[in-house]
């Protein structure tokens, strides 16, 4: 028996094969070759492959959504096969001797620029299909799999640790579970983890090799444990917590359609963090009852420049009018300290937790900030939309970001463009600064959502990132906790709702102490809301007391 | 050769799924070259991306050459997708 000890970062039980993640080195640089005909092979039978996998999508299209769904990827073949793309390849090739690479990646560029500079939105998004289709081809010219995992049964992934651009690439359906060398649980791959409600472990260390590739592991999410080869009690009791879990999982689809009220009729709101709109379906089928933290960072991450108001339109377009009517709160872009956007240019920093991230890169590039609020406005029309900023210090900051939403509505009106005026506008309590200046803080906007990772990590000067704090990173320090209670008292006083959109308002411990200070929204992952729905129906809010904001 | 010339309806024009079809459509006709024509622009139908690159929009006045095979059966086939999508 092969036993590694992680850190647990993720609950859950599963078993499958491991599968060590391959940094896809996607960089391509001109080189000359000698044997030109064999360039074209290659090209050749990159180009086959391409269809046929299009094909197949177009196929699985067809049968899971229709006809019209299927003609995209139709399309997309077609632009393989396309004669004006083929010979620009081709002539680039002879031309220049280069390597299929080189030759396919400039078609690509010419072809989509093309598109882009007509004057026509529409087709200017096709630009996108070009770039994908031109992605498409590389990736099999380079032997790159999609999705990151060339296997075709769900695997247990491992690797060193996962950026957040590397992550949003991952096929997510071939996932059962993450181990990480390295990693903390409060990590991007973590909360990702949390999200999808599948196991994670992080900081197994070096004793995770390559050399086991493809051997089938056992992991528990909440131990921490990694095991090959199990001996027969080890198994016996892995058996028993996955159908106890089995059980669980059942038991809580019960839930399901229940209100979220205590006992003593105290409504609850619990709302879900999402990170793409794909998650939304996690939300739904979890019966989340609005979106309580949609992180807008998604869509710079994923892109290799800044992505477009259309782009960001059609993402926030698609999570409202998915909601229904119900809440979804966009967070706006909050990157820098441990998210960084090569393209943003950030300079380097020593600090980047203290440095120009979140509302401060907003704030010092209003073009930046137009672009987001426009889409953000645009698609306030389509369902209910709520706005929320993130990392606020001063009460300056919100009065900026507010001319800022007032001019981009006033754009708006001028444009004829349909939005809500009315759309909520809140903030995101995450720094000590913004718990002291609460009360005037409350008087400025709609709503407070506390970031507990963030509050906790710059109250208790904690890096959350680091993976040996251990004791020293307390998450239910009772500083952490007054700090709530500071945040709530204000809000309440000022009329405005309060809520918890930090990986604690997940904490069962802690959902007495929550009921105590007065939360009115908890925002989980999804897979954490019908739990969290048990327990607040067996909770009494009358009788929760702050003891644990005592020091013992 | 021969030809007709239709008016654009469809409030997006040669879009995606259309020309697509309509480049799949032009392939599919043996002998049978078609041009498709915007202006003083002309593509063959069976170039996806030169198609699309035209921008063909509602309102716009398209004409449609059909040159060798089965010049009739092209035409007739032709117009009756343009009917159907555009």
């Amino acid at each position: 028996m092969i036993l590694i000890q992680g850190k647990g970062a993720s609950k859950g039980i599963i078993n499958g094969p491991l599968y060590f993640y391959k940094k896809a080195d996607t960089t391509i640089t001109k080189t000359t070759v000698d044997d030109l005909d064999a360039e074209k092979e290659r090209l050749e039978a990159a180009k086959a492959k391409s269809i046929e996998q299009l094909e197949a999508l177009a196929e699985k299209a067809r049968e899971e959504a229709g006809d019209e769904s299927a003609i995209l990827f139709e399309t997309h073949a077609m632009f393989v096969e396309d004669d004006d793309y083929v010979e620009t390849i081709n002539d680039c090739l002879e031309e220049e001797n280069c390597n299929a690479e080189y030759a396919v990646k400039t078609a690509g560029e010419q072809f989509a620029e093309m598109f882009a500079a007509m004057d026509d939105a529409y087709m200017q998004a096709r630009a996108s299909d070009i770039r994908d289709v031109t992605q498409r081809i590389l990736n099999n010219l380079m032997g790159i799999a999609e999705g990151g995992i060339d296997s075709e049964e769900p695997v247990i992934l491992a690797a060193d640790d996962l950026a957040p651009s590397e992550t949003l690439q991952l096929d997510k359906s071939k996932i059962l579970g993450f181990v990480l060398r390295e990693g903390s649980g409060n990590g991007h791959t973590a909360i990702l983890a949390r999200t999808m409600g599948i196991p994670a472990i992080c900081g197994c260390g070096e004793e995770l090799t390559e050399a086991y590739q493809g051997r089938t592991a056992y992991i528990d999410g909440e131990t921490g444990k990694v095991v090959l080869d199990p001996d027969e009690l080890t198994l016996t009791i892995f058996r028993n917590k996955f159908a106890k879990q089995q059980e669980m999982k059942e038991l809580m689809e019960t839930m399901k359609g229940q209100e979220d009220v205590t006992l003593d009729g105290r409504h609850i709101k619990v709302y879900c963090n999402i990170g793409s709109p794909d998650d939304v379906t996690a939300v739904l089928n979890n019966d989340g009852q609005g979106i309580g933290l949609f992180r807008s960072e998604f869509l710079y991450l994923k892109s290799d420049d800044y992505p477009t108001e259309d782009q960001q339109f059609e993402a926030y377009k698609t999570v409202a009018a998915a909601m229904n009517g119900k809440t979804v709160i966009i967070r706006t872009l909050d990157i820098g300290a441990d998210k960084q956007v090569p393209y943003f240019n950030l300079a380097k920093e020593e600090n980047p937790a203290l440095g120009v991230r979140a509302i401060r890169i907003c704030l010092n590039r209003p073009e930046v900030f137009r672009t987001q609020l426009r889409a953000l406005y645009r698609a306030s029309a389509y369902g209910k939309i709520a706005i929320m900023f993130p990392m606020i210090t001063s009460v300056w900051e919100v009065r900026e970001c507010k001319r800022a939403c007032e001019a981009v509505m006033k754009e708006l009106k001028k444009e004829g463009l349909p939005f809500n005026p009315d759309t909520e506008l809140g903030i995101m309590i995450e720094t000590p600064a913004s718990v002291f200046m609460a009360e005037e803080l409350a008087k400025e906007v709609d709503f407070f959502s506390v970031g507990t990772n963030d509050l906790t990590q710059y109250t208790l000067a904690c890096d959350r990132q680091a993976n040996d704090l251990g004791k020293f990173f307390d998450a239910h320090h009772p500083a952490v906790l007054r700090a709530l209670k500071m945040t709530a008292d204000a809000a309440h006083h000022n009329g405005i709702w309060v809520g918890i959109c930090g990986e604690l308002g997940a904490d069962l411990e802690l959902l007495e102490t929550f009921l105590a200070i007065g939360i009115d929204e908890l925002s989980v992952s999804p897979a954490s809301v019908l739990p969290l729905r048990a327990a607040i129906r067996k909770s009494i809010a009358k009788t929760c007391t702050l003891d644990k904001l005592e020091c013992k | 050769m021969k030809e007709f010339k239709y008016l654009i309806t469809d409030p997006i024009g040669i879009h995606a799924r259309p020309a697509g079809l309509l480049a799949k459509l032009a392939k599919s006709f043996e002998g049978t070259t078609v041009f498709l024509t915007k202006g003083d622009q002309t593509v063959k139908a069976s170039q996806l991306m030169k198609l699309m690159n035209l921008g063909v929009k509602a309102g716009d006045e398209v004409t449609i050459q059909v040159e060798g095979g089965d010049e009739d059966a092209a035409l007739a086939a032709l117009e009756a997708f343009l009917k159907e999508n555009l």
